[in-house]
């Protein structure tokens, strides 16, 4: 029944009923409802339970303010959590659901520890349940479960959302009074202009006034102009759309919400598909200029029990008259420190409903809506104060009493008037949360009693009741100023304004009064509950009881209190607690300060954010041109950056370890084949191309001649190995340098910022050839003997083509660069084909290989086999602290470079000239079946107490099928001159491993094998 | 999040096609083994860390892979100017009302 619901009026259609449930129970709203605004109108007072002390809380505000009004709506991979019921526009077949209380909104556990009241005083978590500490996590389970906000879905969302960047010569936030005449205004002169507002409708405020503008309604006069902005092809309008982050170099984050009023389901319908809506898409916006008129938000005010439901703001309380045609209750008490509220009580009493009195804090409100109230037959208490509402799950009265004149102290004895609704207003409170985003420090006004934005830090300008401006033909006009500056500024217009002052009949209003705690008959920490922040509970008491023990800063107060900690963000309490605190603190509100605002401004959906990186768009897969071939031939995968690389290639009822030590023993018996196509390759190019290259490696280059290929390590300018690889000479001032894997991008910067940076005069080109090439590496004894069968114009004998060396020719029908380099430790051919061929000789050479067993083989075999011959993969052997020295590879440092060569001077450092470093060595484990743990450390003495004096780690440790034992390769401090000693791998489990001292190579030491 | 002028490129360019590259105007010495161990390593890891006007590299990294000087300021994160390598920055902290170039 909805028993709130006014026979006539509102923004509503009453031939469009729309059936919704409440917890499971089924009601009934109106087109044009929100969820708020349908469930007051059925009479719905507890939405609630509250976070600390689970009092019942019924709907406070009509907009992005609402503390209490938090529901979750659907269930299921749709269901979105934490939702303002006055921001959720109604639509057929909603499920909402309450979020707090535990287990029920009826009956609530926290309620029975709300019922010990005092016994929860702000800090209570870090006084109470630190101790012990171990149980901690069993009441946080209990106090996370019992208080939570919504549940997330635990699905996977199945919506689509897009990410949308956007340029705009001026963007309008906020298409009230103020904003639509501002966008109108840079329009007229020509700017490219969005203009935002986060409800369905533009008009804000206006949408509930009863205002007229010029002979037109308000709404008429809305109508017109966002007709005359719709046809104007430079502008773009979004409704349903937050501004909710104002950023660097006047960057905005704005979220569209497209499907939502239609349904949580609405974009995962087959209509839907269709016509490809996205549920919400956030819109990246680049403004050149911005209109900040964003309105303010009324200001509760504190007194006793004013959480009970009941308790709503004045304006509220008119926009449900006004916009949804629903009166919250029967019988209302105004209170008031403000001539605007009035319009408040006027508004009911026009409803046909009773004004039992307007209270006052001013001791002779005498405004011109005072004095219209008045007439109206309105009673009118002035220097009262509503110290106390009755009722525990709906209002039953109000307690008033005579206030002094600062509204500091009751001065008379306490009275009760019946009612069961208590509308308030403390004044407003401009919403500058995104002038705050920019860094602009707000300012205090005593003539406003709020925060005003403060100076600009970028390019905008706050415009309206954003800037304290509450009269309407104010508000219009400041809008069109905005509008006009920002188009200047923009680079349209000379600043002129096209604004002309319709007729509007407001009437002046008198100065509100400063009145931030309501006094009680009793100090504040006897006084029954003022609620300064409703969502997370926060009492005046405890602010006062903050600054006692001794907080003064307003930031410490807020994180121990958790005052606007919750997700409403203290729209509606920061004001009145920090005015609260500078009293206690004996100081100015503006001598207290104000926390700063920041993103976002309501919550924002991780789905928005995420848009389509998702899934297997979450980050690109970099394939080979052989990928499918493995995919074919089993292969699994492993990760190397963004390349899908072959870990192994298992066979049926193989385990990993069988299919690795097959993959090894095929190489080192016969002949393996490895897709290689993924390390990185540079080509480098021009007359001072050896030069470079030579001062960017530990080794020397400039005597490589055409056909020859070199391994050379980089170094960081601090001497550490950086990355490390085979560089061949192509010609004449052109080589290819290959790199890691994952280090193909970071060297190919590196190659650019020496040459950019310090040696512009060398004259050299990179390009990344990467992608341009497939690799197939044969390898093992047999590889000649497969590559013979696919090459015949490549003298392939050991003599006319050695080792690292590289040539010319046609493998597999397709144009090659072979070359002898190993990465084994076998005979190896490496064949580098145009990408466009990899697959089709791949497949030749496996047909060449297969009289000798070819075996494809991926990373791990891979890994395996150079941990055989002690060749260092960097990024696992090394960490960014290790020098050549300390990978035992001092040969590879070219001692006769004339030039300086990047990280030389930083090896004779004391530091790296250390003896006791920790140095490349092989571990050969005590059982040879056991397998060290990569990333296990090492010590002397497992028996030693802790902590124990750390020796080193293990970097890479495998079993090798072909030593048949286990090895590692480890750093060890001074391990150099430790062949032999015996070290212990203590592990999580309990166990030491013992293991000794032995060369990094451990198999083939004199290198025979490929040079065969 | 930021937008750079490429003075390669003569654009204004989202920061998501830069990379930071520390400190502008650094210079190698030109011979490491005359440099006592102090100064080499004055060189490799002493940085500035100002509050205010910053020379700073930036990288068109997936733009035209040109590294440039940028003059921000660090509080305010203006730009006041980028300049190419080998240029003299316009603005100085004394200076800090210096047009962008």
């Amino acid at each position: 029944m909805q028993t709130n619901r006014l026979a006539a009026g509102g923004r509503i259609d009453r031939a469009k009923p729309v059936n919704f449930t409440f917890n499971g129970k089924p009601m009934q709203g109106i087109a044009g409802d929100t969820l708020a605004s349908a469930l007051l109108a059925n009479g719905i007072d507890i939405l609630g339970r509250s976070f600390k002390y689970g009092r019942p809380r019924g709907i406070v505000g009509h907009g992005a303010e609402e503390p209490n009004g938090i529901v979750q709506l659907g269930t299921g991979a749709q269901t979105v959590p934490n939702l303002r019921a006055t921001q959720v526009e109604l639509y057929e077949g909603l499920e909402a659901f309450t979020v707090g209380g535990w287990p029920s909104v009826e009956f609530d556990l926290m309620g029975m520890l709300g019922a010990l009241g005092k016994l929860m005083p702000p800090g209570f978590y870090y006084k109470t349940f630190m101790r012990p500490k171990k149980l901690w996590m069993t009441y946080e389970h209990f106090i996370r479960k019992a208080a939570g906000l919504g549940r997330a879905p635990i699905e996977a969302d199945p919506d689509t959302y897009d990410k949308l960047n956007q340029h705009c010569d001026v963007l309008v936030v906020g298409a009230g009074p103020a904003g639509l005449v501002a966008a109108r205004e840079a329009a007229r002169h020509g700017a490219r202009v969005i203009l935002a507002d986060e409800q369905s409708e533009f008009g804000g405020s206006l949408l509930a006034s009863t205002l007229s503008i010029g002979g037109q309604s308000a709404a008429q006069w809305v109508a017109q102009v966002v007709a005359e902005l719709r046809a104007c092809d430079n502008v773009e309008l979004l409704p349903r759309s937050t501004v909710f982050g104002y950023y660097d170099h006047n960057f905005l984050t704005l979220l569209e919400r497209r499907t939502d009023h239609q349904g949580i389901s609405a974009a995962a319908t087959p209509q839907a598909a269709t016509t490809k809506a996205t549920r919400q898409r956030l819109h990246r916006v680049r403004a050149g200029q911005v209109v900040l008129a964003t309105g303010a938000i009324e200001r509760p005010l504190v007194f006793g029990n004013n959480d009970v439901p009941g308790v709503m703001l004045a304006a509220s309380v008119s926009t449900y008259i006004n916009r949804y045609a629903v009166a919250p209750g029967n019988k209302l008490v105004l209170f008031t420190t403000n001539d605007n509220a009035y319009q408040t009580a006027i508004d009911w009493q026009r409803t046909g409903r009773q004004v039992v009195a307007v209270v006052d804090s001013r001791a002779n409100p005498s405004g011109a809506l005072v004095k219209l109230a008045a007439q109206l037959g309105i009673k009118v208490i002035g220097g009262h104060g509503v110290i106390e509402a009755m009722g525990k799950k709906r209002v039953t009265g109000a307690v008033i009493a005579p206030l002094n004149q600062e509204g500091t102290a009751v001065t008379g004895s306490a009275r009760r008037l019946a009612c069961d609704l208590i509308a308030c207003s403390g004044g407003w409170s401009p919403a500058i949360h995104l002038s705050s985003h920019t860094g602009a420090k707000p300012r205090w006004s005593d003539e406003i009693v709020g925060f005003l934005p403060g100076e600009s830090k970028q390019q905008e300008r706050s415009a309206g009741a954003a800037k304290g401006t509450y009269t309407l033909l104010g508000c219009l006009h400041e809008g069109a100023l905005a509008g006009a500056d920002a188009a200047r500024m923009a680079g349209f217009g000379k600043g002129e304004s096209h604004f002309v002052a319709p007729n509007i009949q407001e009437l002046p209003q008198q100065p509100p009064q400063a009145l931030f705690l309501v006094p009680h008959s009793k100090r504040t920490s006897r006084a029954p509950n003022q609620f300064v922040d409703f969502q997370l509970d926060v009492t005046a008491a405890g602010i006062e009881l903050a600054a006692r023990e001794g907080y003064e800063s307003v930031e410490h107060v807020k994180r121990y209190t958790a005052m606007g900690f919750g997700t409403d963000q203290g729209k509606l309490g920061n004001i009145n607690g920090m005015a609260i605190l500078a009293k206690a603190l004996g100081q100015s509100i503006p001598e207290t300060g104000t926390t700063i605002f920041r993103p976002s401004y309501t919550p924002t959906t991780f789905g928005a954010i995420a848009g389509r990186d998702v899934g297997e768009l979450f980050d690109p897969e970099r394939y080979t041109a052989m990928h499918r071939w493995h995919r074919e031939h089993g292969a699994e995968w492993e990760n190397v950056g963004q390349w899908k690389r072959p870990w192994y290639f298992r066979k049926p009822g193989e385990t990993m370890r069988d299919a690795v030590n097959r993959e090894c023993l095929a190489v080192r018996n016969s002949v393996g084949i490895l897709d290689a196509s993924t390390l990185g390759k540079i080509d480098i190019q021009g007359p001072d191309a050896a030069e470079f290259i030579s001062r960017i490696y530990t080794n020397a280059y400039l005597k490589l001649a055409p056909g020859k290929c070199r391994y050379g390590v980089m170094l960081k300018e601090d001497g550490m190995i950086f990355d490390d690889g085979v560089t061949a000479c192509l010609g004449e001032n052109h080589y290819l340098m290959f790199t890691t894997t994952g280090g193909a991008a970071g060297v190919l910067a590196w190659l650019e910022l020496w040459q950019q940076t310090e040696w512009p005069e060398l004259e050299v080109y990179f390009t990344s050839v990467t992608d341009h090439w497939a690799t197939a590496t044969v390898t093992g004894p047999s590889a000649r003997k497969v590559i013979e069968k696919v090459c015949s114009d490549i003298d392939l004998s050991r003599d006319a083509f050695k080792f690292m060396d590289w040539r010319n020719g046609t493998v597999a029908g397709a144009k090659a660069r072979v070359f002898r380099i190993s990465f084994t430790g076998e005979l190896s051919f490496e064949v580098h084909v145009p990408a466009h061929y990899g697959r089709h000789v791949w497949e030749k050479l496996m047909e060449a290989g297969e009289a000798f067993g070819i075996t494809p083989y991926g990373t791990e075999t891979m890994h395996v086999l150079r941990a055989e011959k002690g060749y260092i993969i960097v990024g696992q052997d090394t960490d960014g602290s290790m020098t050549p020295q300390d990978m035992n590879m001092d040969w590879v440092i070219g001692k006769n470079k004339t030039f300086s060569f990047i990280g030389k001077r930083s090896l004779q450092r004391s530091d790296c000239m250390r003896e006791n470093r920790k140095q490349m060595v092989g571990l050969k484990t005590l059982d040879p079946n056991v397998v060290l743990p990569e990333g296990a450390q090492i010590v002397n003495d497992p028996n030693q107490p802790l902590p124990m004096a750390m020796q080193g780690h293990v970097t890479s440790s495998y079993y090798s099928a072909c030593m048949k034992h286990s090895i590692a390769l480890a750093v060890v401090k001074g391990g150099l001159k430790r062949m032999g000693e015996v070290v212990h791998c203590p592990l999580a489990d309990g166990r030491a491993i013992a293991a000794e001292i032995v060369s990094s190579i451990f198999y083939d030491p004199k290198g025979e094998r490929q040079n065969v | 999040m930021l937008q750079i002028y490429c003075p390669y490129c003569r654009e204004n360019r989202e920061e998501e096609e830069f990379s930071y590259s520390g400190e502008a105007h650094i210079q190698r010495p030109l011979e490491p083994e005359s440099l006592s161990n102090e100064q080499w390593g004055d060189y490799q890891f002493f940085r500035k860390n100002p509050r205010g006007l910053h020379h700073e590299m930036w990288y068109h990294a997936a733009g035209c892979r040109r590294y440039f000087n940028v003059s921000r300021h660090t509080v305010s994160y203006e730009i006041l100017e980028t300049y190419p390598i080998g240029a003299e920055p316009g603005v100085s902290e004394s200076d800090k009302t210096g047009e962008a170039r």
